[in-house]
């Protein structure tokens, strides 16, 4: 069997891993644009705030791609599939053939056209290695960063960047930051804990024209800066499954076993891809690391001849900023239940006797999962104790018998 | 593979597990000095507590852990049955805690919350062998095989 993965990362990892559960001699050959052995790409900021060392921002060991017999092509990009004869081309003009392939592409910054955007010569994005190193070489404690986009990359990038110079402003098209991860309450006490370090906001405004170094926003400020990181979204990588006339609704659409609809042999996972969120009951992108490495490793499994689904993905995010943790997850609709302590708020969304969703910021962290569990189960609230949830995240809110078989191994 | 059960009719809920945890992963011989000097507890065992429920709880060593599969750092490995985590990768990102369903990683007070911390079933430490089983005076934690991956 000849297994060629197109991605490095996590969703390709994930389906190496999986093929070897199942198949421990099929050829799997792995293709990346990226010259890199394969790494975190959330870890990027951490590098940059140098909490970690490029050896550090290995996503898996140095022996990962001989251990699990990978032949790793890396610094080539495919270029086009050819799904009659099942071979992919590479930009070097090479041929590989495939059995069953997985497009485990990825997504890229989503660059807004911005009046005089072409001006701007330190212009960044902030996903990978190489946009890391170019911003490292720029950095100095006389930096003027100007940050478009308050959402986790853009305030990463921010937390990351205040070791060098105290000249940091964000702007955001949103009223709060983190938009997409918190409501309003716990955006507001995020965007007071991140102020405290110096960093400025600019919020429900946008950049109406740029200069070479001054940005003019359309509430007629204007900002001077030395050096621009663009964070505001991504975009999934579906080119390749386009051209072939595979289903691409915003991202790549994929049965539950991440087989792209209408193909048998070809995969798709990861950013690239769109994912059926069980707390909306809506198809969305959920670009984070944890569900690419799941559908990739669904992927491998189904590739190499097993039987696998991914049925319960739903958006979730951690992430500490400035020593302010956030564990979020789900969707923020239903009936609210809110606390606050003193270093800590929480509030679990509660609809159709489910937990949708929940933010905990601070103290209220502790033992998330709990939480996670039953919204990523869609646990009936009526069979827990659903007083003592609301509390706190605690296994005996489960009855006893859910506990013995949980925790007493007789399952 | 052999794991830490516990038996939730036999705990009393004394809380002495979380002492002999905290004391097995911080390398001092004297549990009094240990304790004493005003340094940080940092037990990998959970106690939950009621009027007539308690018990204790630590990694189940999953047979599909969750927490290894989101790990962003790939510091979290399952080895010969056991879930490790590798500090020197962790950056602290708490992926793992919002994914545990058994609340059973947390963040490590020791490093100030820069890495998690959890259950190694002690093999990493000097006890050699679970030492809250060894310190629970009613049995209601056991290390035992029931059959699990």
């Amino acid at each position: 069997m000849k297994y060629v993965i197109i991605g490095n990362s996590a969703a390709g990892i994930g389906a190496v891993q999986g093929i070897r559960e199942l198949d421990k001699d099929g050829d799997i050959t792995m293709i990346s644009d990226e010259n890199y052995h394969t790494y975190s790409r959330p870890l990027i900021s951490y590098w940059l705030k140098g909490d970690v060392t490029e050896e550090g921002m290995k996503y898996r060991p140095n022996e990962f791609y001989t251990e699990n017999k990978v032949n790793a092509l890396l610094g080539k990009k495919v270029v086009s599939i050819d799904k009659k004869n099942k071979t992919v081309l590479m930009d070097d003009a090479s041929v590989t053939e495939y059995d069953k392939l997985l497009v485990a592409t990825g997504s890229d910054p989503f660059v807004p056209q911005l009046e005089g955007l072409d001006k701007v010569k330190n212009k960044f994005t902030f996903m990978k290695m190489d946009d890391v190193r170019a911003v490292r070489e720029r950095l100095s404690k006389n930096s003027k960063v100007l940050i478009i986009g308050a959402g986790l990359i853009g305030l990463k990038a921010a937390e990351a960047m205040v070791r060098f110079t105290n000249n940091i402003t964000v702007i955001d098209l949103s009223e709060r930051i983190l938009p997409a991860v918190l409501n309003e309450e716990a955006s507001h006490i995020m965007k007071h804990h991140i102020e405290t370090t110096g960093v400025r906001f600019v919020l429900g405004t946008t950049v109406k024209e740029f200069s070479e170094n001054t940005a003019t926003l359309t509430n007629g400020d204007s900002i001077d800066f030395d050096i621009l990181i663009l964070a505001v979204g991504v975009r999934p990588n579906t080119e390749l499954i386009d051209a072939i006339g595979g289903k691409v609704d915003r991202g790549i659409v994929t049965d539950d076993t991440q087989a792209v609809k209408g193909f048998s042999d070809i995969y798709a996972a990861g950013d690239c891809t769109k994912s059926h969120d069980i707390t909306s009951n809506t198809d969305k992108m959920i670009a984070i690391l944890p569900n690419a490495f799941m559908q990739g490793n669904v992927a491998g499994k189904n590739m190499a001849g097993g039987v696998a689904h991914y049925t319960n993905a739903f958006p979730m995010n951690a992430a500490g900023f400035f020593g302010l943790h956030i564990i979020t997850a789900g969707s923020y609709s239903g009936e609210e239940h809110t606390a606050i302590s003193e270093s800590g708020y929480k509030n679990l969304f509660i609809a159709d006797n489910k937990l949708k969703g929940f933010i905990l910021m601070g103290d209220m962290i502790n033992n998330a999962g709990i939480y996670t569990s039953l919204v990523r189960e869609q646990t009936p609230l009526n069979e827990v104790d659903l007083a003592l949830l609301l509390e706190k995240p605690a296994l005996m809110a489960f009855p006893a018998e859910y506990r013995k078989e949980k925790l007493g191994g007789q399952r | 593979m052999k794991k830490v059960y516990v038996n939730e009719e036999r705990c009393l809920g004394c809380h002495l597990c979380e002492f002999y945890c905290s004391f097995a992963g911080g390398g001092e011989t004297d549990m009094a000095k240990a304790f004493k000097l005003g340094r940080v507890v940092a037990p990998r065992v959970r106690i939950e507590e009621s009027k007539d429920i308690n018990f204790a709880v630590q990694c189940r060593h999953c047979e599909d852990p969750l927490c290894v599969k989101s790990c962003i750092a790939g510091a979290l490995t399952k080895k010969n049955g056991m879930v490790e985590i590798d500090k020197a990768k962790c950056v602290g990102c708490y992926t793992c805690v919002l994914v545990c369903p058994y609340g059973c990683i947390a963040p490590d007070k020791k490093s100030g919350g820069k890495t998690v911390t959890k259950c190694e079933l002690c093999l990493n430490s000097a006890a050699g062998e679970p030492a809250c089983v060894k310190g629970c005076p009613n049995k209601a934690i056991v290390y035992e095989e029931r059959g699990e991956q």
